[in-house]
């Protein structure tokens, strides 16, 4: 089994003390950092609507483009100047969170290893957002508008596969409507379509996923927009003059940082250095890499091709096709190596992973991971537990990423460390029971922030019979405690375990005094 | 915590944010030019002239050539860099040498640069060598020019007229 460092990292830490007080404002499930993703979405959303409306009043000609903006800003301030100012600050809010979520991943040790091509794809999205940005202050036409198509022309002029002074367009005398109108086809069609094929490429090894921001979360960011639309509206600068160079420029820094660079230094070293900065990115998962453990291994002794474990699977590395042998069933599955996590969770969702089966022999699933197998999830749960000697036995479940459980061992307290929560089938929790645990208490990574992302998820449907293999209706379930923490809550965490094992402890008690809940019920449970 | 109790407390992550994302969306201001600065750009495409003249062909190297191909002179496509020096009231501001682009160095080139000056009243000269065979300037401009703060002066050349154009 891999070992995982439980020394926590200063970015880290940093990280997850923003997190908590996300928590703690937004509760779990409304935590902006773990919808990072679906935000910028839903900021994308925001875009395209006030988009829409902007692009009907919009007269796309060197002439008019400038009036017509000013007309919806000033004119029609309440309809037309809300969404320019919603699509502007819809924009920043969109580099805001990818950023954000970018630093997300990268703090949390979520870019390497099995997680490469989502990284590697979404560096590129970035400059792909940033270059909508810049052709659409491009189509305002003011002295920013000017600025941005000089600059930008000749930044393209400097490569060498142009041929020809894009710039030298943009002097007295030269501009035509073509120009213009090519970069309203760009803004409105050409990188739109670009960038939607480029997200698609991003989650395209993910499963499940989510697009849809919690209407809470989408509710508070539209209002929050529209309050900034109504209290600062977005406006523009002195129309462009191809005779006059503006001296000062109100920037929009998330999308035109590198702009000034352009003053300092030729666009050669401009394009050198933001290459560089793009490749780097763009090679993080390899500096160095991480390794990933062995990959699912599918027995088809033991499958019946339900299924459930592709559907499971958060990673899309779980197919079904066609059975390859001779068995009565249909079909069979089969795991992609290379998408492959090796997290486990197919294993708790296999009908076959019920550790009450071949009680005296190698339990084999239909599958499994060959560096843990479920036969030894199910020994070291036995012999944890026959370790035990205190009087209120507790079994912990913990998982690698999540907060380090070998401090909480006692003798009370037997821990078992697994790749991910995902991967516990239900009917371990009840086989624990029956080998003696008074209490079985699961652990792993903070509530939806899962780090192989639906671990936990999967194991609360589980619990609460929403998704197969459910855990029984007669388990019980006052017996079961999930308590979930990270790497820096392990005071929190040894406290619910505390109170955990006081509750067990009392529910012992209760059953042992006549007339309530009896030993023999319990252990027959 | 309550959910109640939450509420203030997104509010202000929210005002947080939304003050993170109007400040950057427009601030702080950039300066490009002071105050007192103007801007002058020389920009054109020109071709130089070639590297090497033509040459007539003589009789016996014409019928060495396939029929179809014996055209009478004999010109090298290379063409000479073009070298460009904008001064201005004596001192050298811009110097740009462009080599012709293409497969065989004959095409035009198009020189865009661009120089932050004082505004005020100058002496613009500007100087071009456009071939190789020739020692020191081929073109020579010199013209007083009076700039206003954050105007736009170009420097063009007119390749038909062999002329600067400054506006």
């Amino acid at each position: 089994m891999y070992t995982v460092s439980k020394r926590v990292n200063p970015v880290k830490r940093m990280y997850l003390l923003l997190e908590e007080w996300f928590t703690l404002s937004f509760g779990a499930d409304w935590n902006p950092l773990y919808h990072l993703g679906t935000l910028t979405f839903f900021f994308f959303w925001v875009v395209l609507i006030s988009g829409l409306y902007l692009f009907i009043f919009f007269d796309t000609s060197i002439a008019g483009a400038y009036a017509s903006v000013e007309h919806m800003t000033h004119q029609q301030w309440y309809a037309g100047g809300v969404m320019r100012s919603l699509h502007r600050y819809a924009s920043d809010a969109a580099v805001v969170t990818i950023l954000l979520h970018m630093f997300r991943e990268f703090a949390l040790d979520r870019y390497r290893g099995f997680r490469w091509w989502s990284w590697l794809t979404g560096v590129p999205t970035l400059w792909f957002v940033i270059t909508l940005g810049i052709t659409g202050y491009w189509l305002v036409w003011d002295e920013l508008g000017l600025y941005v198509a000089v600059l930008s022309s000749q930044l393209m002029d400097s490569l060498p596969v142009m041929s020809g002074s894009m710039a030298r367009d943009f002097l007295a005398g030269q501009l035509t409507d073509r120009l213009f109108t090519l970069m309203g086809f760009l803004h409105l069609l050409g990188q739109p379509i670009l960038l939607i094929f480029a997200v698609w490429l991003h989650v395209k090894r993910l499963s499940h996923v989510e697009v849809s921001a919690p209407r809470g979360l989408a509710v508070g960011s539209l209002l929050a927009l529209l309050v900034l639309s109504l209290l600062a509206p977005a406006t523009s600068h002195a129309p462009a003059e191809l005779s006059k160079v503006p001296a000062v420029l109100h920037l929009d820094w998330f999308y035109l940082n590198v702009y000034p660079l352009l003053d300092q230094w030729p666009a050669t070293r401009v394009w050198m250095l933001t290459t560089s900065v793009t490749l780097l990115l763009m090679l993080m998962p390899w500096l160095p890499p991480k390794k990933t453990g062995p990959a699912a291994e599918v027995h088809l002794d033991e499958c019946n091709g339900c299924g459930q474990c592709a559907e499971d699977c958060p990673f899309d590395a779980i197919s079904v096709q066609a059975r390859s042998d001779d068995s009565r069933w249909e079909n069979e599955v089969v795991v992609n190596p290379e998408q492959c996590a090796a997290c486990g969770i197919c294993v708790g969702s296999c009908h076959s992973s019920n550790p009450f089966r071949h009680a005296k022999k190698t339990l084999e699933t239909g599958i499994d991971m060959p560096q843990f197998p479920i036969d030894e999830v199910r020994a070291r749960t036995v012999a944890a537990l026959d370790e035990l000697s205190g009087d209120t036995r507790i079994m912990l479940f913990g998982c690698d990423n999540a907060a380090d459980i070998d401090s909480l061992r006692s003798p009370d307290v037997a821990v078992l460390s697994l790749f991910c929560t995902g991967m516990i089938p239900p009917t371990l929790v009840e086989y624990a029971h029956r080998h003696g645990a008074d209490g079985v208490f699961i652990t792993g990574c903070r509530t939806g922030d899962c780090y192989f992302r639906l671990g936990n998820r999967w194991l609360d449907q589980r619990f609460a019979g929403r998704r197969k293999p459910a855990l029984r209706q007669r388990a019980q379930r006052d017996r079961i405690r999930v308590y979930r923490a990270a790497e820096t809550d392990t005071a929190r965490l040894r406290r619910e375990l505390a109170a955990f094992q006081r509750d067990m402890a009392a529910l012992k008690q209760e059953a042992s005094v006549p007339g309530t809940r009896g030993e023999a019920e319990i252990a027959d449970a | 915590m309550h959910k109640i109790l939450r509420y203030p407390l997104q509010a202000l992550n929210y005002t947080l944010f939304m003050l993170l994302v109007w400040y950057f969306s427009a601030a702080p201001p950039y300066a490009q030019l002071q105050p007192d600065q103007a801007v002058i750009t020389v920009a054109f495409s020109h071709a130089g002239e070639r590297r090497e003249e033509c040459r007539q062909l003589s009789r016996e190297e014409l019928e060495k050539l396939p029929p179809n191909m014996r055209a009478p002179m004999d010109c090298p496509r290379e063409r000479s860099p073009v070298k460009v020096q904008l001064l201005l009231d004596g001192e050298l501001l811009l110097e740009e040498v462009a080599r012709a682009p293409g497969l065989y160095s004959d095409l035009g080139v198009d020189i865009y640069r661009t120089a932050k000056v004082p505004a005020g009243k100058h002496t613009l000269s500007v100087q071009m060598n456009d071939n190789m065979r020739v020692e020191g300037p081929t073109y020579t401009h010199e013209q007083t020019v009076t700039l206003e703060p954050a105007q736009l002066l170009v420097v063009n050349f007119n390749s038909e007229t062999g002329s600067f154009i400054i506006q």
